[in-house]
């Protein structure tokens, strides 16, 4: 699209209207189709499955379309598409804490109920419990899990050893008192680097929240984005990039920017999804491939305590007119299998069996399968806001993140922004 | 019947007797008829999104537009305009970015016009080389300059290394970012105003330019009472043109900013902001009644600038 002008995003909008006008007949025709039609978003899950799509293809006479899309523009297209009641996709790859409430509520997404009970061999129950909450609304699987995540350090093996240290730090302070020595020793190399932007750092921030003993919510529901372990967290996490992150540090940082930094040898520690390790660890992406460590999330006052979550999963559109055939795909693609063979080329799943073959992590960094290991026993179920209005919350409980990272203070940030995210809440729970 | 046609209106063509009344009415309505087409795809492409958009602004359409909303009446707009912390920021700086741009763009604009008017060797290299911004994607575009002006391994920094100053936050800063985002505006757009206002002065006359010259007007004098004058219908078209466009500029504020123009808003305008109402808060109410009030902006400032061209045709 060359422009999106004031006309273009309203009638983005308004042409997802006239199309639900005349919904329901869709441009299928009736009857299911023998092709199936698949959107999926840009990572290396996808890369995989569309090597293995003509197997598929020969075993169930199927043809499967793919559409392929950045997580941003995945999203836009969600929205217009769903919105509209269109039925040109099938099935769809979202991300069950981003979008999984909204879509279930808006019923976008069809109850797999029957589906995930009808075939014995493919096993729903061999899903681990934390990702099928995420993808459960209301009782009713609504979705399959394929792609987990947890948060891990990042390190540089040369220069821990250059600057004497034996092993990569265990705690959060040890990593504070590491990344400061090691941007001292070498100035044009930042200690610590993570993602800065509002928005993109709140998962990564996550676990540094968890690890100070603090939640975005507390027990009964209430914002607790002001608490004292969560403004010690934002002052942390933003004194660390402030302090030991690269000069000239941006506000707007996702994780491709500050990955970036790190595999072009710019940082000496960086805390990151484990499922982007290969951008590090890939000579063809990283000048630092060989040098590449991981270690667990290092322990704050109340331990380590990174996410554990499902980051994507597969649903089959409400609207589509090929669902039997929609459920066929999505029981190849989470297979035994196939997520075998995905966590064998380096994409952590969701199914217990394939975690206990040593087979599936023959291929990972020894340390980072340790890191993963230790990650799954404490890990937290989430990583931001457990709401509908995803971005919205992100928005604003990012506030103090970015405030930290300029120099303000954090914790008078913390107070404001809690104010918003409880009238955030309380207008959600109207 | 009557045996004599009457001729209704003066476009209607004569028709012989005894032809069918079918044929008469067609004859005689032939200008809605032939109009009909084209009367049909403007409604069904503006006026009806706008008529649409107009409703959803008046409830509270969420989360889908499909779910069940509820008729506010003017609820939205009192928010929208007691909104002191996202919307009135964003009107400050679609103003600003619109009128700095603009001003720049203008008078670049017009100093390139002014030095490609007359002929000079190697001038069609000159033409083509300054009208290469203009045929990139602005998306394209935003990316290349986001690369650039990055702080820590962008080339403007690098430059200004070389000449002994230190680096700028550029996009990064947050009160760098939006005079940054100007500079690739006009970067870009510079051109086609230059490009309207050469048109305009080589359809100009030569004769008033010579009898000022005969009379003893200096180089200066020329520029301001004679050819200013008479372009100014063109720089007219070229404002307005290039005035409507910058107030709903997108692709540059979102490929270099991201969503929200940056995590403090930095760059965020007003189609930014109802981008994002719309996309990532799924506020489709709130976000219609932003358009409908960005659209009065936009006709607002349409019709002061085509008042003041039919003054100065005057």
């Amino acid at each position: 699209m060359r422009r999106r002008s004031i006309f273009g995003t309203s009638l983005a909008v308004v042409a997802a209207m006239s199309l639900s006008a005349c919904g329901g007949g869709g441009d299928g025709g009736g009857g299911a189709s023998t092709t199936v039609r698949v959107t999926l978003a840009n990572h290396v899950w996808t890369e995989n499955v569309k090597q293995a799509l003509p197997a598929f293809e020969k075993q169930t006479g199927l043809k499967v379309e793919i559409t392929q899309l950045g997580e941003d523009q995945l999203s836009d297209q969600y929205n217009v598409k769903l919105n509209a009641g269109s039925s040109d996709i099938d099935v769809m790859m979202y991300r069950p804490l981003q979008e999984g409430r909204l879509f279930a509520k808006n019923t976008y997404l069809d109850d797999l109920s029957d589906q995930v009970k009808s075939n014995a061999t493919w096993d729903f129950s061999d899903f681990q419990a934390g990702p099928v909450e995420a993808t459960t609304h209301e009782g009713k699987p609504v979705g399959v899990p394929i792609i987990t995540e947890q948060e891990v350090l990042y390190y540089r093996k040369d220069l821990l050893a250059k600057a004497g240290l034996s092993a990569p730090p265990k705690t959060l302070d040890e990593l504070k008192a590491a990344a400061a020595k090691i941007k001292a020793a070498e100035p044009d190399i930042a200690g610590f680097v993570a993602r800065t932007g509002k928005s993109p750092a709140v998962t990564q921030f996550s676990s540094f929240l968890y690890s100070f003993g603090g939640d975005f919510v507390d027990g009964s529901g209430k914002a607790a984005v002001n608490s004292d372990a969560a403004k010690q967290a934002f002052a942390y996490y933003g004194g660390l990039i402030k302090d030991s992150g690269p000069a000239n540090v941006s506000t707007d940082m996702g994780w491709p920017e500050a990955m970036a930094i790190f595999t072009q040898g710019k940082a000496a520690f960086y805390t990151e999804a484990n499922s982007l390790y290969k951008n590090a660890t890939d000579p063809a992406k990283s000048k630092v491939s060989d040098q590449v460590g991981f270690a667990p999330f290092p322990a704050g006052p109340s331990g380590s305590k990174p996410y554990n979550i499902p980051s994507w999963a597969l649903g089959i559109n409400s609207s589509s007119e090929n669902q039997a055939n929609a459920w066929k795909f999505i029981e190849w693609a989470t297979s035994k299998e196939q997520t075998l063979a995905q966590q064998k080329s380096g994409v952590p799943g969701a199914r217990s069996s394939v975690w206990a073959n040593p087979e599936s992590t023959s291929t990972f960094p020894k340390d980072l399968v340790e890191a993963i290991a230790a990650s799954t026993k404490a890990g937290v179920g989430h990583d931001r806001p457990l709401v509908v209005k995803v971005a919205e919350a992100r928005e604003i409980v990012g506030q103090p993140i970015v405030d930290a990272i300029t120099g303000k203070d954090a914790a008078a940030a913390a107070d404001t922004a809690n104010a918003a995210f409880q009238k955030f809440l309380d207008d959600e729970a109207k | 019947m009557a045996t004599i046609t009457t001729t209704k209106a003066p476009h209607s063509a004569p028709t012989a007797p005894g032809t069918p009344g079918w044929v008469r009415w067609v004859n005689d309505h032939r200008k809605w008829l032939f109009a009909a087409p084209a009367m049909t795809f403007v409604a069904a492409l503006l006026v009806f999104p706008l008529a649409w958009t107009g409703y959803l602004s008046l409830t509270d359409a969420e989360g889908s537009v499909r779910a069940e909303s509820e008729f506010v009446g003017v609820e939205n707009y009192l928010d929208v305009l007691s909104d002191t912390e996202r919307f009135w920021p964003a009107v400050g700086r679609t103003v600003t970015f619109t009128g700095v741009a603009l001003l720049f763009e203008v008078v670049l604009g017009m100093a390139i016009a002014l030095l490609l008017w007359r002929p000079f060797k190697g001038q069609k290299w000159v033409r083509v080389a300054i009208l290469m911004p203009l045929v990139a994607t602005p998306v394209a575009v935003g990316m290349m300059w986001r690369l650039i002006f990055d702080p820590n391994i962008g080339l403007a920094n690098q430059a200004l290394g070389w000449v002994g100053i230190g680096p700028q936050p550029w996009l990064a800063g947050q009160h760098t970012a939006l005079p940054t985002t100007i500079f690739i505006d006009v970067w870009q757009w510079t051109p086609m105003v230059a490009l309207i206002l050469l048109a305009g002065l080589t359809s100009l006359s030569d004769e008033p330019q010579e009898a000022a010259r005969i009379d003893g007007a200096s180089t200066w004098q020329r520029f301001r009472h004679v050819t200013l004058p008479l372009l100014m219908p063109t720089l007219t078209v070229a404002i307005l043109l290039r005035g409507i466009d910058a107030l709903k500029t997108f692709d540059i504020l979102y490929a270099t900013k991201g969503r929200g123009g940056g995590s403090f808003h930095e760059v965020e305008t007003l189609n930014v902001y109802a981008y994002g109402l719309s996309f990532d808060y799924n506020d489709y109410g709130v976000s219609s009644t932003v358009l409908i009030l960005f659209f009065l902006i936009i006709i607002g400032a349409m019709w002061a600038l085509t008042a003041r061209r039919k003054e100065a045709q005057r």
